[in-house]
């Protein structure tokens, strides 16, 4: 493998910072408009990243993890990830799309089709991140079931222990039967052979028959085989139980190191779990996620990040490491991390577009210079960019079927 | 001269409304033509969907079926099979098109009433206003396979629960009223109000209440259609569909059909303008009308192969006929009586109530008219609405508004994705000509083009950016 390192940008609302919605350049009444995610996209394009996420919930956005803050002072409201996904692919050309699924709560028949379908309109740039919900008020929004009330707090009782393994055993199944549904479909079973009348080789055609704790799905799918042949699957972890879920399922973990050494640490459990899962001949990426708060011509990314903290009357805490600087130095961090055994990175820009715009402005050309990022898209499709080869189809009994 | 902008009876000539149904898995769509593209790659959808929007259509539709049809216990694999997700094409479709609607077939069996109310929100917010959703029902146990919680409907509550369903993504859809977003950046006010999307919704089929979480978009609603022909499909229609999708695209049933449905209107508190019916309508140009009908029995015969003719005779003797002639005379046996088990996931099967007489019909058929069982098939099954020369059939689809047996027709053509060329380019102007149709769009949602009032009053602001790219 090169020496180069991977980038995705976190795309959501108006930056993550919570006052980014007010600074100058913001388009806070656009974001629920086509233009203003077709505009982040493009602009993460010019910077030849890799891909870019869409965050989802099937809820408000609220300060704390459960319940609903009612603060009108923060952006609230979203686009679904998905359809955002799929109404940028058209006018872009080589970055990869990946909405977040929330498997908690949807169909992985839907899903499945859904993904295969964004892999279809962006010839083969889709991932999708995959993301559990343990919020009550999600829930009681979907009503097929309801989950207790709890905070980050409770997360080491018993009872709420089991919750969250259950949730992460579901979304276990879940990929499980989206990766089955993507393979149902062998590449060359639709023939068209007029002289039979057939338009597929039904034969190449599969049902899954996967029976579960949670899912008893039969499949085929209605979608073919994706471009892709399977888009790219990704997740966020935090901790033993997701990172055991990524590493069995994802081929992007997005992890959350405070710094290079816990970096390595966090790296090292991520890889005996994938070899635990047998997956050790797979490309498996463990990307750490980032906050960046970049220096601008006339303020410093930390001057920034404390005067946004002003706006909006707290001091901003992230689950990830919060980096306030210029590009150089988070080049250099970058390059250390690296070093620890990360092999991309997802950065969740403070503001948007400011803090897009200097990483694509900055940082990126910081890189090249370095030799660590492309100076040109090197592949089609979004398993390309990543160094995943296009998968044999687990269900192809030849292997014509399955590299055609 | 005369003015064509007016019927005979001095009445203002109805505006006909023209919608592009991609073509779709069943036999209608000729896959083995030479000109015949992908089912699934995107260009396919980018083409049709232009086509559609320079010929200034009211909007493209998109079927949906949640598994694969089956025979005699196998895939299906004579006609089409295999189709993308409905909401993910719509979405595509909305960055490549302006001003034609977008209107897809979603279930309200395997879904939930959240998750479809943030897609169709979404999709109404990033197409500007063009979003539209077929609510269809299912109930077997067969599609349930693919799903949570299997077949867990009987049929006869399909249709409460789908009007339940419609009632929840209506509350959410209401949920925002259009004016929450305000954006202030000095005053640091983005809400102005604390609970957003406030609703709770608790009826026999669902238990759900908390915070919708996707703006009220420029249509406030999609525009609903619905689809099924039953007498609950029609009242579920009555009471709260703005379109019908109908299957009557005959001048005579489409008149009983058209009166029938908007006689029930009434009684749900609404007024005849409220619903529009638009039936499928498949179609044959020709340069002369001679040329379209010989065009005609040749697709008949593209669509009904031997193959084909068989499978359908097996749908309707409910058993195996792989070893009979479709070049012989129609079976003199009856059909299997009792529950349809030959095929699955095709709601055709359901149109045969008396399979007995109807076998007996095509018997008498054959026998009139010395037909094999192919061209039996061929015969009683999906004979095109519209036959002859740009001329011909302009004036007869004007002729079926006038006289009320639609409002329009939703057109079905067998070429994908070019079938619709031909229209666009010939008859559409003789509409335009006739003063029937559009010269261009008139504004910018589907509700502006169909002539359905919006749902309430909106705040424009909103959305002004939208679909600016």
């Amino acid at each position: 493998m090169s020496d180069h390192l991977h980038l995705a940008i976190a795309l959501d609302g108006a930056g993550w910072h919570p006052a980014a919605w007010r600074e100058p350049a913001a388009r806070p009444r656009e974001l629920f408009s086509a233009g203003y995610w077709v505009d982040q996209v493009l602009e993460a394009e010019r910077g030849l990243a890799d891909f870019v996420t869409f965050e989802d919930s099937f809820g408000l956005q609220s300060t704390g993890f459960q319940g609903q803050d009612h603060r009108q002072d923060r952006v609230r409201g979203r686009l679904d990830a998905a359809l955002i996904a799929a109404r940028v692919a058209p006018r872009t050309r080589n970055i990869g799309l990946v909405p977040t699924a929330v498997v908690t709560h949807t169909e992985p028949f839907h899903v499945s089709k859904a993904i295969a379908t964004l892999d279809f309109v962006s010839t083969g740039r889709a991932g999708v991140r995959t993301q559990i919900s343990a919020r009550a008020v999600e829930s009681d929004h979907v009503g097929r079931r309801r989950l207790p009330e709890f905070g980050v707090d409770d997360l080491d009782r018993t009872d709420i222990r089991a919750v969250v393994a259950d949730l992460f055993d579901e979304a276990d199944e879940y990929v499980q039967v989206v990766r089955r549904l993507w393979d149902s479909w062998e590449d060359d079973a639709e023939i068209r052979d007029a002289a039979t009348g057939r338009f597929i080789d039904r034969d190449k055609l599969h049902y899954i028959d996967f029976q579960g704790r949670h899912f008893s799905i039969k499949g085929p799918s209605i979608v073919p085989r994706p471009p892709q042949g399977q888009p790219v699957v990704t997740a966020l972890a935090h901790s033993a139980v997701p990172y055991r879920f990524a590493a069995r399922n994802a081929d992007v973990v997005f992890v959350t190191p405070v710094d290079a050494a816990d970096a390595a640490r966090i790296v090292g459990q991520v890889r005996r779990e994938q070899a635990a899962a047998g997956r050790s001949e797979d490309t498996v990426h463990v990307f750490a996620d980032l906050v960046v708060f970049l220096d601008t011509a006339t303020e410093s990314g930390p001057d920034r990040q404390a005067r946004l903290d002003r706006v909006d009357g707290t001091d901003y805490t992230s689950d990830a490491r919060i980096f306030a600087g210029g590009a150089v130095r988070l080049a250099d961090l970058l390059a250390s991390w690296q070093q620890a055994g990360i092999t991309g990175f997802r950065l969740r820009p403070a503001v948007l577009p400011n803090d897009l715009g200097s990483i694509i402005q900055n940082l990126v050309p910081e890189l090249q210079s370095r030799g660590l990022f492309r100076t040109a898209y090197e592949a089609t499709t979004l398993r390309g960019l990543l160094g995943l080869p296009r998968p044999a189809n687990r269900y192809a009994a030849t292997p014509e079927g399955a590299l055609v | 001269m005369t003015d064509v902008r007016h019927s005979g009876n001095g009445k203002p000539r109805k505006q006909i409304h023209l919608a592009a149904h991609f073509p779709g898995v069943n036999n209608t769509t000729v896959w083995s033509d030479p000109q015949a593209g992908s089912h699934i790659e995107f260009s396919s959808f980018l083409r049709f969907a232009q086509i559609a929007e320079r010929a200034k259509f009211d909007f493209l539709f998109l079927a949906e079926g949640l598994r694969l049809r089956e025979q005699n216990g196998e895939i299906y694999d004579l006609d089409v099979v295999g189709r993308p997700d409905t909401f993910t094409i719509l979405a595509a479709l909305a960055a490549v098109t302006d001003k034609l609607g977008l209107t897809g077939t979603i279930n309200s069996t395997f879904n939930e009433p959240y998750d479809v109310a943030r897609q169709f929100a979404t999709l109404d917010l990033l197409s500007g206003g063009r979003s539209a959703w077929n609510v269809v029902t299912s109930w077997d146990a067969f599609t349930g396979e693919n799903f949570r919680r299997g077949g867990f409907l009987p049929q006869e509550q399909r249709y409460a629960r789908a009007s339940s369903f419609l009632g929840a993504a209506n509350e959410l859809f209401d949920s925002w009223s259009g004016v929450e977003v305000v954006a202030d950046k000095t005053g640091g006010q983005f809400l102005n109000t604390d609970a957003p999307g406030t609703f709770a919704i608790r009826d026999e089929h669902f238990d759900i209440q908390g915070h919708f979480n996707v703006p009220g978009s420029p249509q406030g609603r999609p525009v609903i259609f619905q689809a099924g022909d039953s007498d609950a499909g029609r009242e579920f229609a009555a009471a709260s569909a703005d379109a019908i999708f109908s299957r009557h695209g005959t001048l005579d049933a489409g008149k009983a059909f058209y009166a029938d449905v908007k006689a029930r209107l009434a009684g749900h508190g609404r007024s005849r303008d409220d619903l529009l019916v638009l039936p499928a309508a498949t179609f044959v140009l020709g340069d002369t009308d001679e040329e379209a009908a010989e065009q005609a029995a040749l697709v008949r015969r593209q669509q009904v192969s031997g193959a084909t003719a068989i499978k359908f005779a097996e749908q309707l003797w409910n058993r195996d006929l792989s070893d009979y002639d479709p070049d012989g005379p129609v079976p003199s046996f009856d059909p299997a009586v009792g529950e349809n088990t030959i095929a699955k996931g095709r709601a055709s099967v359901r149109m045969h109530t008396d399979p007995v007489a109807t076998a007996r019909q095509w018997r008498e058929l054959g026998a009139a008219k010395q037909l094999s069982l192919r061209e039996v098939v061929i015969e009683v099954t999906g004979r095109q609405n519209f036959i002859g020369s740009p001329a011909t059939i302009a004036a007869t689809i004007d002729e079926y508004v006038q006289a009320d047996a639609s409002d329009g027709f939703i057109l079905v053509p067998h070429i994908t994705p070019d079938g619709l060329a031909g229209f666009a380019d010939k008859v559409v102007p003789l509409l335009q000509e006739r003063g029937v149709f559009r010269t261009d769009y008139e504004g910018s949602t589907l509700r502006d083009h169909l002539g359905l009032p919006a749902p309430r009053v909106r705040d424009v602001a909103l959305t002004g950016g939208r679909a600016a790219s």
